[in-house]
């Protein structure tokens, strides 16, 4: 099954190495999109985009590149870019994942930048085919006023434009922005503008050439809390003794309009759905199925305020803060669990083992600025490498725990700006020998032993002067 | 039921000669002493496994905040550590200021735990140091009643004082306070101090300095240490008990000790000047003069003896006098007669009422009530009568000593209720020694009535005849230390019992004489099991129930369940994390170690109540109305006022009952604050039969802002009451945060700009008028702008 595909692949990378040497006028003309729809999702604080693309190769060359171009505003706050292909014929479509990988061009206008998407098989001369593209941006929505008070709602401005941003001749497009409620302030029409509950929409529109934009701006009411992890180390242990341990330190904070002046907790608790209705006053982990010994605390103790509720295939651990988080306001936690480890750690066919775990955040709906993972493998384990499907920074540390003498290798990996969708499994690979499991224990018995025999020697030994 | 137990079991050691039975009890006394300390370390863990491991109350969490720095920085660090997080504008050198003992005792742990990788949180280390001590101080108390009166009387003494509630009360895991290590340094300076006397070894004595040294470091208590050693060092030349042991006793330990104690920063040169310490020199002096005459008096004729002695007496008796008359001089030279706050309230159990107002309010200052004593020691109370008589057949120096420890310290006790824990070893050292005697009457008689059966079987038969027992308890109980008391003369001490090896047949003898009847003691036996057994169930109750609450998290059982109020951790928490790392915050100083701890904001006054000046100052602001008290926050940079409300859930010790303790600190510095301007007829009320200065100060409106709203009526709970006035508002001050229980409430100062407005608010701020002096302390002479 593996085989002839990758030998496609590799054909076709023959092929376009080939294509790309002989016509080295940049294919990018060549293509133009025949329809693009894009959907974009306001309801929360991290703003998903859905854009469904028509390609069309009307070159003469056949191409397996297809660039997505951002502005350099929104590209600092792009989380993740995933595309996908319809494969198949009507009855049995099934979507294929793409690489999708940044690029740079060095003729980008007013510093576009660029994502490449890989087609699996090159688009030859005339064929079209679909693309499905789903991007998300964190930080994108700023609220305006940028302080509320505790009875006001929160109003937020988002930009973009009403032209979808491509280096390619699109014919006509379509963009539909949905709103968490009817309230919306003001927007910016570019007719045909039209806007139907919570929905608006612009367009269609025909035949923008290259780099057209037309700015927009929409200032609606989003009273959902903005959960944003600022720091979030995440260390996982691993024992050999059947117990993966995970502690997960957070740094919360409402990224919403700040909170301006006075809290009232009278009214606060007794008009819940006027005042503070934007206040973040709980959140939803979603923890692996078995968990155990799960553990909710800060630096000045438990915190009694959460419920665990497990079932066979997922635990969930709904967390309340100390106080309920207005815009601006912060909040440090710890959670901690066990979890067994036939779950999580596999051997492998040579011999080494692996430790296939979640990566992001297990709290739903919440954007973590800076996310460190440290994977502690236990102390004797050698050669690790960690696969990891997007790019992070990696590097190794040591740690010393329960009694170690030469510490445990800690794999270190790094990112930034994680959203939900983050959460795939990474591997961790390494060599370990069991012997060492029973390196503390017989450590211990020697330290008893020997403690045991210097007392018999003591009360043995008669060191008195006289006689 | 572990110390009857032990005490049957360890008798046999006493009485056998047998080699092979001797090791057989020192196995056993060995086990029992390690389940005696894994019992003290265990039943202080009720409020870890009832609430959760954390710090508790308000001096813990100083301790753990500077042991934390001393993890942190190290020794040197912590020595010239100025701490300006607290009594700002004025700081606090902590180095100096704080008895290092137990800080320095966790932060060793912590470093030895982490440098053996065992990498525990400073706050776990904090947590488990009481309960580690209390082992050790159990185990301390059987040395030290092994030292009195044998070993079966040790290890009762050890199991009585593993459980006793007073001790629990201060030594439960979390319970980080110098209590937790002091009692063990107390117990165990004691007993090297009788080791010495008893063997007279110059290498006790060295270590009885050192372990006395470590008591400096510790806590404050020492005091009682420097003082009763004296007592007892005289009592014994008195009664004519001098020897080269007691001389070795007691001379290297006012030398050494007094040397050593003057390393300790916090006590300094105090160890030589304050008349706390003189006893211990005078003493000494005394020692010496008496060492003296003995030493002449062996090379002296008696003739010749009784005529130095007319002439040093005379020539003394003038030097003396001058000496004497030029401390008293020096002495009366100084205010308080050289003696500290707390001393003299000890001797002088009215004095802090009269003059020192902030040692009267602490809750733990006030003398204890007959309950309390039931409460913390419960059975010991009956015991300890029975344990002195033991003592006194025969007396020793040694029970002499004990003698004297629990006659003062019943007396300190009943001064101050936070001295029960000094009085907790000394009861249950006499009660371990009673115990432990009558145990040993009633199994020696049932021994030799019934040659050839065991004693432990026999108890086994008699359980079953303990029907008509229960009814007797009382008759029974004093009819035994009568009991015990007659058969005391014919036993020794176990000392002399080994050196009087070939007489044994002939005392066995005697002792079948003296034997009881074989039922009586049997019954008896039984008593005392269910004395044990009751005292245990106590124990138990109080370390479970009564004392291992946290106090910074409440828990309430109603019908629908635990409720958890941890309103203060959140009111922390939002300190810590949504206010500027340099603000102020005022409060009442209860609350001041905790902020500095939890929040690591910066605090007006704290638990260390060396001001007296700055903490009336903020009972002033308190007791002011708002525009006043505004005046006096901002002139000392106050950002935010924190205030403790328990009127919402019925939480009593909050600060509107704390408040005329306020207003008499504040008044006793500053005169215009008046304590019957708060008062209705001699009567605290906040209801609409309040005075118009309770109702418009500022205590009253940080409370009760908007409290109305919540019910409508504006009932507290805790004064059983509705608020005098329940609508109004707060010109000065913004409600920033209120906890979900409404236990704490914080406030912000407006800016200052915002003064100019007050003149709008006239009518409702008119009532204040009593406080027109009030500008004396901001130096200004700014009259109120509605005057």
């Amino acid at each position: 099954m593996e085989a002839p595909i990758r030998a496609t692949h590799i054909l076709g990378f023959a092929l376009f190495f080939l294509l790309f040497f002989v016509c080295r006028s940049s294919p990018l003309h060549d293509l133009l999109i025949s329809s693009a729809e894009r959907r974009i999702d306001l309801t929360s604080h991290i703003v998903k985009v859905y854009l469904t693309l028509k390609v069309e190769n009307a070159g003469s060359s056949p191409t397996s590149e297809i660039l997505l171009a951002f502005p350099p505003t929104q590209v600092d706050h792009l989380a993740t870019v995933e595309a996908l292909v319809t494969k198949g014929k009507r009855k049995k479509t099934t979507l294929v994942r793409l690489d999708v990988k940044p690029t740079e061009l060095p003729d980008a206008p007013n510093g576009t930048k660029y994502f490449t998407i890989y087609l699996a098989n090159p688009l030859n001369s005339g064929e079209s085919t679909t693309l499905e593209v789903l991007y998300l941006f964190t930080h994108s929505l700023e609220p305006f006023p940028a302080e509320i008070g505790q009875s006001e709602s929160q109003l937020v401005y988002y930009r973009d434009s009403a032209l979808i941003l491509s280096p390619y001749h699109i014919k006509q497009q379509t963009t539909f922005i949905k709103t968490p409620s009817t309230k919306v302030e003001s927007f910016t029409r570019v007719e045909p503008t039209n806007r139907a509950g919570t929905e608006m929409k612009y367009g269609p529109y025909e035949d923008h050439p290259p780099y057209s934009s037309s700015p927009i701006l929409i200032h609606f009411e989003n009273n959902s809390p903005f959960p944003v992890v600022e720091e979030l180390v995440r260390e996982v242990e691993i024992s050999h003794w059947g117990n993966l341990q995970v502690t997960e330190q957070y740094t919360l904070v409402h990224g919403g309009a700040r909170h301006k002046g006075v809290f009232s907790r009278v009214e606060y608790q007794s008009r819940p759905t006027l005042s503070g209705t934007s206040s973040l006053r709980y959140l939803l982990a979603r923890l692996p199925p078995r968990v155990h010994s799960v553990y909710y605390r800060d630096e000045i103790g438990n915190i009694s305020s959460s419920h665990l509720r497990t079932d066979s295939r997922k635990s969930e651990l709904e967390i309340e803060p100390r106080y309920p988080l207005f815009g601006g306001w912060k909040a440090t936690f710890i959670i901690g669990y066990g979890l067994p480890l036939q779950d999580f750690l596999f051997e492998s066919s040579d011999d080494r083992r692996y430790l296939n775990f979640t990566f992001g955040c297990p709290l739903l709906e919440t954007v973590v600025d800076k996310l460190t993972v440290k994977v502690v493998l236990p102390e004797g384990s050698k050669d690790p490498s960690a696969v990891v499907p997007f790019p992070v920074e990696q590097h190794l540390e040591t740690k010393y725990s329960y009694l170690d003498v030469v510490g445990r290798t800690v794999v270190v990996m790094e990112k930034k700006n994680l959203v939900p969708s983050h959460n795939s499994h990474f591997q961790v690979h390494y060599t370990f020998k069991p012997i060492f499991m029973l390196a503390e224990p017989l450590m211990l018995a020697s330290a008893f032993f020997l403690f045991f025999v210097a007392c018999v020697a003591y009360l043995h030994i008669d060191l008195s002067i006289r006689k | 039921m572990a110390a009857p137990e032990i005490s049957t079991a360890a008798v046999p050691t006493l009485y056998t000669n047998n080699a092979l039975r001797n090791a057989f009890g020192g196995v056993l006394a060995f086990f029992i002493l390690l389940l005696i300390g894994v019992m003290a370390f265990s039943i202080r863990l009720f409020s870890v496994i009832k609430y959760e491991s954390v710090i508790h109350e308000f001096d813990p969490y100083f301790n753990y905040r500077v042991t934390q720095f001393l993890a942190k920085n190290g020794i040197y660090e912590f020595w010239n550590w100025f701490d300006d997080r607290t009594w700002y504008p004025l700081g606090r050198v902590i180095g100096g200021t704080v008895y290092p003992g137990l800080t320095l005792t966790a932060g060793t742990i912590w470093w030895l735990l982490n440098s053996l990788n065992i990498p525990l949180s400073v706050e776990t280390v904090c947590v488990f140091t009481a309960p580690i001590f209390s082992a050790f101080a159990s185990w301390a108390t059987y040395l030290l009643t092994k030292e009195v009166k044998g070993t079966g009387a040790g290890l009762t003494a050890a199991a009585l004082l593993a459980m006793v509630p007073s001790y629990i009360s201060r030594s439960v895991a979390g319970s980080y306070d110098n209590e937790a290590v002091a009692i063990f340094a107390l117990i165990f300076t004691f007993y090297l101090y009788i080791k010495t006397l008893n063997t007279g070894s110059l290498f006790y004595a060295t270590l009885n300095s050192i372990a006395y040294f470590y008591m400096v470091c510790s806590w404050g208590g020492y005091t009682f240490i420097i003082n009763l050693i004296p007592m007892h060092v005289l009592l014994c030349i008195v009664t004519g008990r001098f020897s080269s042991r007691l001389y070795i006793a007691y001379a290297p330990l006012v030398v050494l000790g007094t040397l050593l104690a003057a390393l300790v920063p916090v006590v300094g040169f105090n160890a030589v000047m304050t008349s706390e310490h003189f006893a211990s020199f005078l003493v000494f002096i005394i020692l010496h003069v008496v060492a003296f005459a003995y030493y002449i008096k062996g090379i002296l004729t008696p003739k010749m003896f009784k005529v130095a002695v007319t002439l040093v007496v005379s020539v003394g008796l003038a030097v003396c006098c001058a000496v004497i008359a030029v401390l008293i001089a020096l002495v009366a030279s100084s205010p308080t007669k050289g003696w500290s706050g707390r001393s003299l309230s000890l001797l002088d159990p009215t004095y802090a009422s009269k003059y020192i107002p902030i040692i009267a309010s602490v809750s733990e200052h006030q003398p204890p009530t007959w309950p309390s004593y039931f409460m913390d020691i419960n059975v010991l109370a009956f015991l300890v009568p029975a344990g002195i008589i033991a003592c006194f057949s025969p007396l020793s120096d040694a029970s002499s000593f004990v003698v004297l420890y629990i006659a003062t310290s019943v007396y300190f006790s009943g001064v101050m209720v936070r001295l029960m824990l000094v009085f907790a070893p000394a009861a249950c050292i006499t009660s371990g020694i009673a115990l432990s005697q009558a145990f040993d009457v009633f199994t020696r008689s049932i021994k030799f009535q019934l040659p050839g059966i065991s004693s432990n079987t026999e108890v086994d038969a008699a359980e079953t005849s303990s029907a008509t027992a229960k009814a007797q308890n009382d008759a029974v109980k004093t009819e035994k230390s009568e009991e015990t008391s007659k058969n005391r003369p014919s036993k020794k001490s176990k000392k002399k019992e080994k050196e009087e090896k070939p007489s044994t047949k002939a005392k066995s003898e005697k002792k079948r004489l003296l034997a009881l009847p074989l039922d009586s003691s049997v019954i008896s036996l039984l008593l005392l099991i269910l004395l044990g057994a009751f005292y245990v169930v106590h124990c138990v109750w109080a370390a479970a129930e009564a004392y291992s609450a946290p106090s910074i998290v409440l828990t309430s059982r109603s019908h629908d369940g635990l409720h958890v109020f941890d309103d203060f951790r959140e009111a922390y928490a939002w300190l810590r994390h949504n206010t500027d790392v340099d603000d102020k915050v005022a409060s009442w100083w209860d609350y001041g170690y905790q902020t500095t701890a939890m929040a690591n904001r910066t605090v007006i006054v704290d638990n260390n109540t060396w001001n007296n000046t700055h903490i009336a100052t903020v009972g002033t602001a308190m007791s002011s109305p708002e525009k006043a008290a505004w005046e006096i926050f901002h002139s000392l940079d106050v950002k935010y006022v924190l205030v403790v409300f328990g009127g919402l859930v019925g939480y009593p010790s909050d600060d509107i009952n704390k408040f005329l303790w306020m207003v008499r600190i504040g008044g006793g510095v500053f005169p215009h604050i008046k304590e019957p301007d708060y008062l209705r007829d001699g009567q605290y009320r906040i209801d609409s039969q309040a005075t118009p200065t309770m109702l418009n100060c500022l205590m009253y409106k940080l409370s009760y802002y908007r409290f109305v709203e919540t019910d409508g009526k504006g009932y507290d709970r805790v004064r059983q009451t509705e608020i005098g006035k329940k609508y109004f508002k707060l010109t000065h001050f913004e409600e920033v945060f209120t906890t979900h229980h409404w236990m704490v409430r914080i406030y912000k100062l407006k800016p200052p700009k915002n003064r100019i407005r007050g003149k709008s608010k006239k009518s409702k701020s008119q009532k204040t008028s009593s406080t027109s002096n009030r500008a004396k302390r901001s130096g200004t002479g700014k009259k109120n702008p509605w005057h």
